[in-house]
This record gives structure tokens, C-alpha cells and sequence, in this order.
């Protein structure tokens, strides 16, 4: 098992992980910073006979330093966090060369729609298939989320990519995988009681082998 | 419920009923009564059944040597056409009551499909629901007049339901694999049948009279017929779907 | 308004009802109602915690047959083996119970009820039939909640935060009878915590005592006037929310059916507009009652009270505009993520000048380890912990990947057994002699803390690490995810320690029950503390006071250099103390 995040497979991975480490130091000293405080304090003013307590009602100074440190400190942590929300789901976010593939969840399956030769979701040459995500690697992908019935999440580890997927909303999220291989897409909203079932593959191929399990499963979808 | 099967236990001893309940309510009525019997014709070109991907299923992936297909629509190699449940509409005396059989239905889940496909059973008879393929399959039944259920079988097992009241017909279905499709005729008497792998279908033990006999399909809907038998007696009565 | 001119029908001290059903059942004395509340929200906690032994169970040992499960029914575990809807139901009511049933009440309804008027001199609640009614209310949403287990097809499959359209159709869910009963009973507990919360906030402003002004009140009060505010603003919005989900599976609206004009995502807005100041509502009584046992643990003045109480205000207001920070990832607009992220991450602040000032208050004390201060330390050290794991929610890049995983289930327990349970625990301990005139034991009560600390910890730390892992909530057999097979192990672990903690507890459930019969006689004031409620018999009669006591200082007056003991308690007159005006306004 890992004791770290997983795989890093997609563009976004690199930020949110250095978040992650950054959020991780910042929350890391404040809780030695705490915890320790309180252990010294638990051994250095144990009740001691004989012995009274310094009679003090606080400190103003004391109350702006750790007013001002936290408060600046989550100033800069939302700008960070706020430059890259926008690259990854502002609303323009998506590269205008996004190649589009369509999602539709439904209890518990997933069907994702292909567009075939054209690139092009809603033509004659898309195929649709159940719990198999094919995209090629290096390349954005747009992905359409629809839901038949209840709310789903779309939900790839390695890809650090999440949306939900929402029924009566079309919801478009993208991510660009960087390295091939196989991994899975779960389901990450309870959505009844097959929630736990709702699984599908991952397969990030080169361009090529992208291309060449397209061609050999339009042919196979036609039979 | 339990009480009347007994009844029909007592009733039915050595009136062997194996595991075809579904097949023909009728092999458990008395001796000697009339008979209708009669095939279940196609005419026009057999519609192509979309292939199912079971590629992400592997259990049931291995059970397959050829691509499974669904199965809304059966053509027999004679050109007959299965999966059709015919049963007495009406003509039944008002007020006869029909034991319940003590023999379960049983509707197993195998290679993540139905069998069978399309079943008839009794008010009170219990279905008993299996699960072979070991990965999870959930049964929703989606009645009018009987309470809507849906349960889940995540491993092997079987669980046990009733109908409570008559419905032509019950569909079932699994939403972890889309095209699981079963329907259930639910009906008061045992006079029902379902034609088979040749088409034919056989409804046995009616006591005389006139009756209206329907032929239920999933695609083509229903065709009805009067039929008149005669104690003891027999009659023949075909039905054609056609293909559109 | 002051006591004095409280109104006439307010029983003297001394000479309540007599009768049986009136003084232990349906009684208006706010201290009984409190105990009532205590013993019926103690049941839907162990109700809670067997619930959560049960997921542990599957998550552990995913399709083995449950020890015991054998006496579930065919539908709900056939052999002892939890079939995936009766998980989902488990999830569900755990999460209900432990949130509606539980720990709101605990924390509100006991202790706003048993500590306010004591607290701050009144002889009892300004409506103390009003009081009644908000209890049996309760009691009844409880029950009704419960049925649901007895009903078929069982209780609610959609999670606690009830996602539409999964909670608005049987179709989707699997259940019907079940659901309208999950609305029925927040409806009708949504009414209980409405009166409570009207009576709380009038019995403050009105029932003072002489001498009583807003800031000599107790942290503890003042954290439960602004969760009564909280109460009294968020519960008719999640009652208003379950009435329309109640519409839309019975009477046919379409309030979150999309197929029908309706609009999904409406309902976790109405959820969540209720559900963030809920957060609040689980957690402000706790910091207010930690403030005043670390201040007397400490013997020493809680350090910067002003700062301390316009933090409870700042969390009280900022709550109400943080709750899109649980829809990040929903499909809502994503300019409206970067505004929740801003005032979730301010909330922040507020919470680390509570933490720094109970640690200014421990700082150069003399520090007496009795076990509510154990465990107050134990809610310190356990809540920054949940604390700052919410700042990993609330980047919303990082949201994004850990939302809906197991680093949230983590959170939520750190910040509600961590932080709300481990303060209950001290509380009791505290106010136990108060309530019952005994005191529990000090050496189990240490055992019961340190034991829970340990198995606590062993219980949620780990998930922190399923979670970085993606593991995703709520998903009845993990081991179906190639991805999170690895984790069993871990996962064996973490439910091995909830079975020890689940066992610990009986440690608790003894020692409470025990010493109620066969605790030490509780001496007048136990913990040398400077709250008016301890210048009272143990237990307190009905009606409190013969006479209003007159309060010349704050509460945390320990250690002071006027006199020679280490407490000076706030009804004790000093030369160069002088009377208070007898009338403060209302309001002052």
C-alpha cells in the first residue's frame, strides 16, 4: 500500500500535490507548534502545593500576533489555491484542441460515447461503450458528464480529477493524462446500492494504440 | 401464504413438478382436464440483437464462448419465436381458487443474464431468486399493483420473493449490467406457459369451457384468441408475430 | 428584565411537583429535561456507535458473516453477511443518529438546558413548558427516526446529507416508507430545536442575575446563546428542505426532480445552508464548555475572554457563508468555488485564537488533572487536528481530489469525536455531581480517557492515509477497486480499533451508570470553581435559588492575588466589590 498520494498520471497533478505538500508544512508546523506547546505545558505547570498560578486576564499583543500569522497565512494559501481552481475548472479552462468524449452515468454503469473518426460528439461515427475509458495520452480531454438518474461522481486517483456528475446538468470537465497505463474510475457519490460496483477501466494509450483500439472497437460495435 | 402451500404440498403429492414452474403452471393441475396447446409462428425478417460488452465482467465474460447477445427478441432455428407467455385472460369460473404451489420459481442470474428470460408464476408462489455468477446483481421489480422491490445479492446466494397480487407483466432488471432484462406474469391460477425453444407452448388441466387466451411478447405486444375446450379434451391455438 | 421581576408562576426553590410523572417525566424543571435529554441522546449514541461497529465490520471483513448478525433479518444481512443496501442504511443512520440524535442534543439540548440557568443565576427556563414540549418533541423524531429500522425495505438509503434525487425516489433508492419517515422526524426535531433555541436566547437576555452583565458570563453560556441563534436561523431551513423532500415523494412536486423542472443541486444548497452553521451548532458548546473546565483546570484566568467571545461570534457569522465549500466538485459555478474558499479559509482564523488562548490559559498555570480536564486538554489536541485538516478541504484544487474520500471522514471525526465527544466526555464528568450529587470515578474516568485517546486515534489517524490513497466514502467493498486492495490491511486495522473503542466505552457506560448508586457523595463544590451554579445544594432543587444570587465578577477569577485561595467565585463580595444595579437593562 502507499502511505503517499497516488501515481501522478495527469498535468494536474503537480499542483494540487505541491498544495497538498505546501498545506502539509504550513498545517504540519502549526500542529507540532500546538501539540508540542501543550505537552511542555502538561510537564513545566503541573499542580505543584504551595505553588498559584500567574493571575493574568491575556495579552493583547499576544491575541494580534496569532490573529495576524493566520490570517496572513491563509490570504496567501487562498491566492495560490485560487490561480490554479481557475486553470483546472474556471470556466474557460478547457484547451480549445480538447478532444470530447461523452460520459453518461447511470445506477451503476458508466457509458462513455466516443466520437469516432471525425472527433466529434452528436455524428453518425460515435460508439458508445460500458465502463471503458480509452483517451490517448499528452492530449486534453473534454469530458461531457450527464446522469440518467441520480447524482454520480466522476473520479480518477492518478488523474486527481473530480467532478459530479448531475442529473438535468451538462457538465464539462477536462484533465490531459501524462503517462500511459491502467487505472480505474470510480464512482465517488453514493448513488444507491450498487454505489460500490460502479467502476470502470482506464486506459491511457499512446496516440497510436488510441487510435488503433478506436478503429478495431467501432468495427466490433457495428456487429 | 405458508399455509395454502402446504394445502398444495398435501394436494400435489407425487404430482412430480420439477424445476420447469416456470415453464407450465399447468403440470401441476389435476389429470384430465382440456388441453391448449399450440406454437408461436414469426413471420418477417429476425431483428439483429445488439451484442452485449461484457468485456469489464470478466466472470461472466468466461462463461461465454461465443459474443452473448440480449434477448428481447428470440427467433428458434424453425422460425418459431421463444419467450412468448401466453396465459387464460379470462373465461376462468368467478370465484375458483387455485392452490399455491409449493415449488418455487427459481430465476437465476448466470453469465449476467436472466434464465429464464421470461417466466409466469402464481400469487403467493415463491420466486426464488439466484445469484451464480458471484459478483453483485441487484433485482429490481418494478410491479404497479405489486409493491416495487430492490435488492442486492453481492456474492453467490438466493433470496426469496412473492407477488402479491395478479400483474401481467412484472418487469425485473439489474442496474449494475443494463441489459439484464426479466419479466414475471403474475397470475392468480396456474394456467400459463411460456413457448420455448421450439416455440411451442402447452396449457394444461382446464376444466371446459370458453376462454381468452393472450400472447404477451416483450416487443410485439399482445395478441388475444377465444378458445373453446371441452372436458378433457384438446385444442390447438397458433399465434403470429410479425417482425416491425 | 431581572429575576426579580421574573414572572409570578416561577416555582421557589425547593417546591417543585411532587408527583412522579410530573417531576421525572413531564417535568418543566430545566435540570430534569436536561437529564432526560442526557439518558435519550446517551441511547442514540450507543445506537450510533453499534451502527459504526457494523460498517467497521464489512469495511474490515468485507462478505464475512458478522458475529451476532445472524439475528438481522433475510433482508438486511442473510446469514450475518451485510448485503450492500442494509451498508448504505448503516451509513446513513449512523451518520443521522450520531449528528440529529446524538451530539446536537448532547451537547444542546443537555447542556444548554442543565447550564443556562445555572449559570447565569435564573431560576429556571423563561418558558419552561415550552422546555417540555421541545423535549418530547425530540424524544418523538427520535422514535420516529428509529422506526425505520422496523418498517420494510428498512430506514433511508441516501446518506445523511440525503442527496435528491436519490432521497426524493423510491425508484432510486429502493426505499419509500423509510425515507417520508427520515423526513417526518427532522421535521418534527427541526421543531424541537426551534423551541429550544427561542428559549435558550430569551432566558439569556432576560433571566440574568443581578450583577450578571454579558461579559461575566461563562465561555460555556455564551457558546450556547450564539448556537441557540445558530438553532433557531438554520433548523427551519433544513425543516423547509425536508418538507419538500417530503412533497416530492408523497404528494408528487418536483421540487428536485430534473426530469421534471426540478433542480438536484437545490437541495444540497438548502442542506448545506443548514448543514455549515450545524457544523457550528456540533462544536461552539464544546469549545465554550472546554474554556471553562481548562480555565479552572488551569487555575488560572481563561486567557483573552474579550477575544475568546468575538471569536464564537465571527465563527457564528462566518458559518453562514462558507456552506458551498461542500460543493466544490457539484457542478456549481466555479467562481462561486473561489469565493467559498476565501471564507472558509477565513474561518480559520477565529478557530486559532480559540486554540492560542486556551493554550495562553495553560500557559504558567497550575495545572490539576482531574479527568474533565484530561479531557478538555484531549478536545485541545484532538481538534487542531481537525482543524487543520479542514484546510486541505477548503483549497478547492485540492478539494477536488480528496472530496468525497476517506480524508473526510477523517475530518468530520476529529472535529465530532475528537473534538465534540471528548468535550462531552469532560463535561460530564464536570456537572456530574451537579446533576446526580455523586461524584464518578476518577481512576476509570482516567482509564475510560486514555484508552479512548489511544483507540480514537488508531481508529481515524489511519483513514487520513486511506484517503490520501483516494479510498471513496461510502462504498460497501472496497476490495472491488484494484487501486484500494492494498489497503486492507489498513483498513483491518482501523476496525479493530473502533471494536477497542467501541469496548472502551463500556468503561464509560459502567462508570456512569455506577456511580450513580455507588459514586462518592459529591462535596458542595467539587472542582473548587467560581461558577454560580456550584453555590447550590448537589443536586440542585427545582427552582435553583430561594433568592437570586448577586455576581460581582467574571467566572475565571482563579489564582487572583485578592485572596488567598486559588478560586474566587463570582457571588463572593470583596470589600471592594459593589452591589450591581438591581436592573441591568435588557440587553446591556
Amino acid at each position: 500500500m502507499h502511505w503517499w498520494l497516488p501515481l501522478q498520471a495527469s498535468t494536474f497533478a503537480k499542483p494540487i500535490d505541491g498544495l497538498f505538500v505546501a498545506i502539509l508544512i504550513i498545517t504540519g508546523i502549526a500542529f507540532v507548534v500546538v501539540e508540542a506547546g501543550l505537552i511542555w505545558f502538561i510537564f513545566r505547570y503541573r499542580q505543584r502545593p504551595g505553588r498559584k498560578a500567574y493571575y493574568t486576564h491575556g495579552n493583547n499583543r499576544a491575541e494580534v500576533i496569532w490573529t495576524t500569522i493566520p490570517a496572513v497565512t491563509v490570504v496567501v494559501l487562498g491566492l495560490f489555491s485560487n490561480h490554479y481552481w481557475v486553470q483546472i475548472k474556471g470556466r474557460n479552462s478547457v484547451p480549445p484542441n480538447a478532444y470530447p468524449i461523452g460520459i453518461h452515468a447511470k445506477q451503476f454503469e458508466w457509458r462513455i460515447t466516443y466520437p469516432g473518426a471525425d472527433g466529434k460528439l452528436g455524428t453518425a461515427d460515435d460508439f458508445t461503450v460500458r465502463n471503458q475509458l480509452h483517451v490517448p495520452v499528452g492530449r486534453p480531454i473534454e469530458v461531457h458528464l450527464s446522469s440518467e438518474d441520480v447524482i454520480h461522481s466522476f473520479f480518477v486517483p492518478q488523474l486527481r480529477v473530480r467532478q459530479d456528475v448531475v442529473p438535468g446538468m451538462d457538465i464539462k470537465a477536462w484533465f490531459q493524462a501524462t503517462v500511459t497505463g491502467d487505472f480505474e474510475l470510480g464512482c465517488s457519490q453514493l448513488c444507491g446500492m450498487g454505489h460500490y460496483k460502479m467502476r470502470a477501466r482506464v486506459t491511457v494509450h499512446t496516440q497510436a494504440d488510441f487510435d488503433a483500439w478506436m478503429k478495431a472497437t467501432q468495427e466490433g460495435a457495428g456487429s | 401464504m405458508r399455509k395454502l402451500g402446504l394445502v398444495a404440498v398435501t394436494m400435489l403429492a407425487g404430482a412430480a413438478a420439477l424445476g420447469m414452474a416456470g415453464r407450465g403452471g399447468s403440470d401441476e393441475v389435476s389429470q384430465g382436464g382440456a388441453t391448449i396447446t399450440g406454437k408461436v409462428k414469426f413471420t418477417g425478417t429476425k431483428p439483429a440483437m445488439p451484442a452485449i460488452d461484457m468485456s469489464e465482467e470478466a466472470k461472466c465474460k468466461a462463461k461465454y464462448t461465443a459474443t452473448p447477445h440480449e434477448e428481447m427478441v428470440v427467433v428458434n432455428p424453425n422460425g418459431t419465436l421463444a419467450n412468448v407467455f401466453v396465459y387464460v385472460k379470462a373465461g376462468l369460473p368467478a370465484g375458483g381458487t387455485y392452490p399455491t404451489p409449493a415449488t418455487p420459481v427459481v430465476l437465476d442470474q448466470d453469465g449476467c443474464r436472466y434464465h429464464p428470460h421470461v417466466f409466469g408464476i402464481q400469487v403467493g408462489q415463491t420466486m426464488q431468486i439466484k445469484n451464480s455468477d458471484g459478483i453483485l446483481h441487484n433485482i429490481k421489480a418494478k410491479g404497479v399493483k405489486n409493491r416495487p422491490f430492490n435488492i442486492s445479492q453481492p456474492s453467490v446466494m438466493t433470496s426469496d420473493r412473492t407477488f402479491s397480487a395478479p400483474e401481467v407483466m412484472v418487469p425485473l432488471e439489474c442496474n449494475v449490467h443494463g441489459w439484464m432484462h426479466a419479466w414475471a406474469g403474475v397470475l392468480p391460477h396456474p394456467y400459463f406457459a411460456v413457448s420455448g425453444a421450439d416455440g411451442s407452448y402447452t396449457i394444461k388441466g382446464l376444466p371446459p369451457g370458453t376462454y381468452t387466451i393472450e400472447a404477451w411478447h416483450e416487443k410485439y405486444g399482445l395478441q388475444t384468441a377465444t378458445v373453446t375446450v371441452t372436458a378433457g379434451g384438446s385444442k390447438s391455438q397458433d399465434f403470429t408475430f410479425a417482425a416491425h | 428584565m431581572t429575576t426579580a421581576a421574573a414572572p409570578h408562576a416561577m416555582p421557589h426553590a425547593g417546591h417543585g411537583p411532587t408527583s412522579f410523572w410530573r417531576k421525572y417525566i413531564f417535568s418543566t424543571d430545566h435540570k430534569i429535561i436536561g437529564i432526560q435529554f442526557l439518558f435519550v441522546s446517551l441511547f442514540f449514541l450507543l445506537v450510533g456507535g453499534i451502527l459504526a461497529m457494523q460498517i467497521r465490520w464489512q469495511l474490515g471483513f468485507p462478505g464475512r458473516p458478522m458475529p451476532g448478525g445472524g439475528i438481522l433479518p433475510e433482508t438486511m444481512a442473510p446469514g450475518g453477511v451485510i448485503l450492500p443496501e442494509y451498508y448504505i442504511q448503516l451509513v446513513t443512520m449512523h451518520g443521522t443518529f450520531m449528528v440529529f440524535f446524538a451530539i446536537m442534543p448532547l451537547l444542546v439540548g443537555v447542556y444548554a438546558n442543565f447550564l443556562i440557568p445555572l449559570k447565569i443565576g435564573a431560576h429556571d427556563m423563561a418558558f419552561p413548558r415550552i422546555n417540555m414540549a421541545s423535549f418530547w418533541a425530540a424524544f418523538l423524531a427520535g422514535m420516529i427516526m428509529l422506526a425505520g429500522f422496523f418498517v420494510p425495505d428498512g430506514p433511508s438509503r441516501a446518506g445523511w446529507t440525503m442527496y435528491a434525487p436519490l432521497s426524493a425516489s423510491a425508484e432510486y433508492s429502493g426505499v419509500s416508507t423509510g425515507q417520508i419517515l427520515w423526513c417526518l422526524s427532522i421535521v418534527v426535531l427541526g421543531l424541537s430545536s426551534i423551541l429550544g433555541s427561542l428559549n435558550y436566547i430569551t432566558t439569556i437576555i432576560n433571566n440574568r442575575a443581578p450583577g450578571m452583565t454579558w461579559f461575566r458570563m461563562p465561555l460555556s453560556v455564551w457558546a450556547l446563546f450564539i448556537t441557540a441563534i445558530l438553532g433557531l436561523l438554520a433548523l427551519p431551513v433544513l425543516s423547509g428542505a425536508g418538507i419538500m423532500l417530503l412533497f416530492d415523494q408523497t404528494i408528487g412536486t418536483h421540487f428536485f426532480d430534473p426530469a421534471a423542472g426540478g433542480q438536484a443541486l437545490l437541495w444540497q444548497h438548502l442542506f448545506w445552508f443548514f448543514g455549515h452553521p450545524e457544523v457550528y451548532i456540533l462544536i461552539l458548546p464544546a469549545m465554550g464548555m472546554v474554556s471553562d473546565i481548562i480555565s479552572n483546570g488551569s487555575r488560572k484566568p481563561i486567557f483573552g475572554y474579550h477575544s475568546m467571545v468575538f471569536a464564537i461570534v465571527a465563527i457564528a457569522f462566518l458559518g453562514w457563508i462558507v456552506w458551498g465549500h461542500h460543493m466544490f466538485v457539484s457542478g456549481m459555478n466555479p467562481t462561486l468555488g473561489s469565493t467559498f474558499m476565501v471564507s472558509t479559509l477565513a474561518i480559520a482564523v477565529p478557530s486559532a485564537i480559540k486554540t492560542f488562548n486556551w493554550m495562553g490559559t495553560m500557559w504558567r498555570g497550575n495545572l490539576r488533572f482531574h479527568v474533565p480536564m484530561m479531557n478538555a486538554v484531549g478536545f485541545v489536541s484532538m481538534f487542531v487536528i481537525g482543524g487543520l485538516s479542514g484546510i486541505y478541504m477548503a483549497a478547492t484544487p485540492l478539494d477536488m481530489f480528496i472530496h468525497d474520500t476517506y480524508f473526510i471522514v477523517a475530518h468530520i471525526h476529529y472535529v465530532l469525536f475528537g473534538g465534540s465527544l471528548f468535550a462531552l466526555f469532560g463535561a460530564f464528568t464536570y456537572w456530574y455531581p451537579k446533576m446526580f450529587g455523586r461524584m464518578m470515578s476518577e481512576r476509570w474516568g482516567k482509564i475510560h480517557f486514555w484508552l479512548t485517546f489511544l483507540f480514537y486515534n488508531a481508529t481515524f489517524f489511519p483513514m487520513h492515509i486511506l484517503g490520501m490513497g483516494g479510498a471513496m466514502r461510502r462504498i460497501y467493498d472496497p476490495t472491488q477497486y484494484d487501486f484500494l486492495k492494498p489497503y486492507q490491511p489498513l483498513n483491518q486495522f482501523i476496525s479493530i480499533s473502533a471494536f477497542l473503542l467501541f469496548a472502551t466505552q463500556i468503561i464509560f457506560i459502567v462508570n456512569f451508570v455506577g456511580s450513580l448508586f455507588r459514586g462518592k457523595k459529591a462535596p458542595a463544590n467539587p472542582w473548587d470553581d467560581n461558577g454560580l451554579e456550584w453555590t447550590l445544594p448537589n443536586p440542585a432543587p427545582h427552582g435553583n435559588w430561594e433568592k437570586p444570587p448577586t455576581v460581582y465578577r467574571g467566572p475565571y477569577e482563579f489564582s487572583s492575588p485578592e485572596v488567598a485561595e486559588d478560586y474566587l467565585p463570582q457571588t463572593r463580595k470583596l470589600p471592594t466589590d459593589r452591589e450591581p444595579v438591581l436592573a441591568p437593562a435588557a440587553g446591556d
